[in-house]
């Protein structure tokens, strides 16, 4: 056979574009795999064309570096090296005598399947957003943070007039400002994190100029939107009946336990929450890959330890857009490179190595201070719901945990049913977690997305024609 | 040196089978210690199934065990009603072939004689019982006694009802003994519990416990995995599984065998498993063992071609040789129980492995012949 060797790329967030882009570079043909109807991923989700908007600028300041990536994906796709196949829901990747088989589902109903053979592949899937309960939080109007940030950037549609945005994380801002911009009024952005926690470890900030003059010019942003931010602060509960009316937030002590006395109300009519990000692992982990932590864990190429397997962006740890370009631009040109029978030259991707080194090294100083506070279960009252799939309360976690012998997420799971719903804990694992007072395991899911037993009947079978070759 | 004995009974094992001989245990007035290295149920009671059947055992010492053993479960599930999950909900065994039938009835027509109550099941009465089968099937057998629990709330509820200590997060490393060779208890990394008598309920580590006390128990590991699809309204009633399975069960071969066991839950879900290799404990996903589930249970019910799958998870047997377990004294080790070996039926066989390990430790006459059971039978040595 004399057919170019092909890669899957699965995600066309930044670091799966980036990956795309610089293997088709490099002569190998690409099949770029994605469950969204456009490129982009998570930070670059477009407008939708309809709306027009007439500056979307305005939401990206990444985004002449979008317009790059989007034109080489064209112009490749163009050329026929890269084939992009969106709506295309992957629930499965099968390794079989070293070749590949991405198992896909077309979306949106994620009913009839479509598959896709490679000689190699890489896994971009992103992350997820992390939310911690508390009461009220499943009222209507209770929304992610990154939701929010995708209405916005997606439909230019803002829910309430009044927000507030609260929890932990370096997504707050972008969020706080973003719905600012878009004319909605931020009632507070509340933040658990300390901000003298940022002093202590400005050395690997010094190092990242680039990032302290982001976040300069997000808090000049929220000064200039009026946007009142309370620092160590945190949501104790929402209020409403049939949908969010107001929050009461409270502040915390030092060792991050809610003052009392500090409680106060803040109406509103849409909080955005967020807790950080997780990586998706999912295909990654039936491939048989070993993660690191929560994220798959790679080498210096961004290679897995299964061989032809590469992974890249947040699917390896959580760190914004420009470290997921760097780790694509890396697994793409590592990628091409073996597939060429060429020995990868770590020289040829220096400055995205460089730029990936130290933006690690920042996200890694970044993420104790973006803790949630340590005693956020003891606000989590026994009638809250936690699993939202299966309508667990926090009590009934805590009798698992007093009563029934239960240890860690697994048998939390099996005696209450948490995590056991459409979810598949993915939402509720880390909250299930913290209540039971256990580690966060890797949550074994086989299925990257729900399949109907009528494929996963015929996945995978040879057909006729494959039996002739 | 004379040590104060810190309890009558170490149980090591906090599974299906752990929890029922605690509680027939402390049942029968003995002060019970359970311990486990995991949490309770974190073993393979936590990745398997609750079928508690008599439907696909033939005639012998395992039909008599699961007699027993589903009529104590008939008086847990009064006892503990929705908390474990019991329902005797029934099962269906579906014959895809007139030879099938054929052969299906004469299997049935041996359960009958040892006790078994069978019912053969007429194609238009097939569909009264089960109206979303696929159309064209020659008959079926319907088994009333057929039950089902579900095994961790099971194992934490029954545990926690006996009484017993609890010590979860603890390895056994060793069994200690006396000069003599008899047993004073275990050694873990968390202290020593002392006691004349230690059961064996480690499951597919079984082997290695017994390892600990110097004799053999060949107990070996078989895969199996359980697809999990998304709630549903009752959709299938009974436990409903295509005749052929119950030649899987008695097999030798270490070949890929699947067989499709379909079945509705109180919760919504419905459970199709389980496959059954043997790969030792290799957790790897295996596309052809969850396609031949999908491909069995779809043969069977086409409703579920377009019902999703949510999930896959995979347990590991503890098989013997013989497909008996291991449950009773061990004659080479004076104090040593074993309750373990049960492979593909431990949750269902484990109320009567509890009853007569009970029976054992006092000295009782046990309610079956526990020869068949003898965990020396394989005649293995000292090592
Ligand atoms: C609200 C919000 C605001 C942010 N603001 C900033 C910011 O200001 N600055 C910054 O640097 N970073 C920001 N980020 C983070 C940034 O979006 C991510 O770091 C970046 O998108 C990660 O890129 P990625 O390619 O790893 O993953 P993603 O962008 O998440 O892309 C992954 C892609 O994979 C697809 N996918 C996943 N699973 C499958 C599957 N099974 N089958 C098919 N396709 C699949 C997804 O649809 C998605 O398109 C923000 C994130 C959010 C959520
Ligand atoms: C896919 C699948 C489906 C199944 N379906 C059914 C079914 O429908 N019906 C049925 O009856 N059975 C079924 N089974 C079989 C059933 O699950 C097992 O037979 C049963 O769970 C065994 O229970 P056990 O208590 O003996 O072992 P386990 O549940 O494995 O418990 C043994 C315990 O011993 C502990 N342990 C081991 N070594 C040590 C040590 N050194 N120190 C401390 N602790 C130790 C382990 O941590 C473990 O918790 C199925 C099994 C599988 C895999």
């Amino acid at each position: 056979m004399t057919e170019r060797p092909h890669l899957a790329v699965i995600g066309a967030g930044p670091a799966g574009l980036a990956a795309t882009v610089a293997a088709a570079a490099r002569g190998v043909r690409v099949t770029l795999i994605d469950s969204a109807a456009e490129a982009g991923g998570q930070f670059y989700r477009q407008p939708a064309a309809a709306l027009r908007a007439r500056r979307p600028q305005a939401l990206h300041h990444q985004w002449r570096t979008w317009e790059r990536l989007r034109d080489a994906l064209a112009g490749q796709v163009e050329s026929g090296r890269v084939m992009h196949l969106t709506d295309h829901h992957a629930w499965l990747v099968e390794r079989q005598s070293g070749r590949f088989t991405v198992h896909a589902l077309l979306g949106p109903e994620q009913e009839e399947p479509a598959v896709v053979h490679a000689d190699a592949t890489v896994l971009a899937t992103g992350g997820y957003e992390k939310v911690l309960p508390f009461p009220g939080w499943t009222l209507p109007g209770v929304v992610t943070a990154g939701g929010a940030q995708a209405m916005l950037k997606g439909a230019l549609a803002v829910s309430g007039p009044t927000a507030v945005v609260a929890g932990t994380g370096p997504l707050l801002l972008p969020v706080a400002t973003g719905l600012a911009a878009a004319g909605v009024k931020v009632a507070a952005l509340v933040e658990s994190a300390d901000p003298r926690d940022f002093v202590r470890r400005t050395r690997a900030l010094a190092a990242q100029p680039g990032k302290v003059g982001e976040g300069a010019r997000y808090a000049a942003r929220l000064l200039r939107h009026r946007v009142r931010t309370l620092v160590r602060h945190t949501v104790v509960e929402a209020h409403g009946t049939g949908r969010i009316e107001a929050v009461t937030v409270a502040a915390l002590d030092g060792a991050g336990r809610v003052r009392p006395g500090t409680e106060r109300r803040i109406p509103c009519d849409t909080l955005a929450v967020g807790h950080g990000m997780l990586p998706h692992t999912d295909l990654a982990e039936t491939l048989g890959c070993r993660l690191d932590g929560p994220g798959v864990d790679v080498d210096g190429d961004q290679r897995t330890d299964v061989p032809g397997v590469w992974a890249a962006g947040e699917t390896t740890g959580i760190g914004g857009a420009a470290l997921a370009l760097a780790e694509g631009h890396i697994a793409g040109c590592s990628a091409a490179a073996r597939l060429n029978g060429a020995a990868p030259d770590p020289h040829a991707w220096a400055a995205a190595a460089k730029s990936r080194n130290g933006l690690r090294e920042f996200f890694a100083a970044l993420d104790p201070v973006y803790a949630p506070p340590a005693h956020w279960a003891e606000q989590v009252t026994d009638d809250t719901v936690v699993c939202r799939c299966e309508e667990v309360t926090g009590g009934a976690i805590r009798e698992a945990v007093a009563d029934l012998g239960a240890g860690d997420l697994r048998t939390v799971k099996l005696l209450t049913r948490a995590g056991m719903g459409w979810c598949q804990g993915r939402v509720c694992g880390p909250a299930v977690a913290g209540l039971a007072g256990c580690g966060e395991t890797p949550g074994r899911r086989p299925f990257a997305r729900p399949v109907p037993l009528g494929v996963l009947a015929r996945a995978g079978e040879p057909k006729p024609s494959d039996a002739a070759q | 040196m004379s040590k104060r004995l810190t309890c009558d009974v170490v149980v090591v094992g906090a599974g299906m089978a752990g929890a029922a001989c605690a509680l027939y245990a402390t049942r029968a007035g003995l002060d019970v210690t359970v311990v486990d290295r995991g949490p309770v149920a974190g073993g393979t009671t936590g990745a398997g199934e609750g079928n508690i059947l008599v439907s696909d055992k033939e005639p012998g010492p395992e039909l008599d065990l699961a007699l027993l053993s589903g009529r104590l479960w008939a008086e847990l599930g009064a006892e503990f009603g929705k908390s474990v999950e019991y329902e005797a909900k029934g099962g269906v065994v579906v014959a895809t072939s007139p030879s099938g039938l054929t052969a299906l009835e004469r299997f049935a027509d041996g359960q009958r004689a040892a006790g078994v109550t069978a019912q053969p099941v007429a194609p238009d009465a097939l569909y009264d019982l089960e109206p979303h089968l696929a159309p064209g099937l020659p008959g079926a057998v319907h088994y009333p006694q057929d039950s089902q629990v579900m095994p961790a709330l099971a194992a934490a509820h029954l545990l926690k009802a006996s009484g017993a200590r609890l010590r979860t997060g603890r390895t056994v490393t060793d069994i200690l003994r006396t000069p003599g060779g008899a047993v004073r208890g275990v050694r873990t990394d968390g202290g020593d519990l002392h006691a004349p008598a230690v059961v064996n309920a480690a499951g597919t580590w079984g082997a290695a416990l017994a390892a600990l006390a110097g004799v053999d128990l060949p107990v070996l590991p078989r895969r199996g995995f359980v697809l999990v699809t998304e709630p549903l309204p009752r959709m299938v009633h009974h436990k409903v599984y295509a005749a052929d399975y119950v030649a899987d069960v008695a097999s030798d071969s270490a070949a890929l065998q699947t067989s499709p066991v379909v079945e509705g839950t109180a919760a919504g879900p419905v459970l199709i498993g389980a496959s059954r290799e043997r790969v030792g404990f290799d957790r790897s996903f295996s596309l052809p063992a969850v396609r031949a589930l999908a491909a069995g249970a779809t043969r069977l019910f086409p409703f579920l071609e377009r019902v999703r799958a949510m999930r896959a998870y995979l347990g590991f047997r503890p098989y013997m040789p013989d497909h008996l377990p291991a449950i009773g004294p061990d004659p080479r080790v004076p104090g040593l129980h074993h309750a373990c070996g049960h492979e593909g039926a431990g949750i269902g066989l484990a109320t009567g492995t509890g009853q007569l390990i009970a029976q054992a430790l006092t000295e009782k006459a046990p309610d079956l012949d526990l020869t068949p059971f003898r965990p020396d039978r394989f005649g293995g040595q000292d090592v």
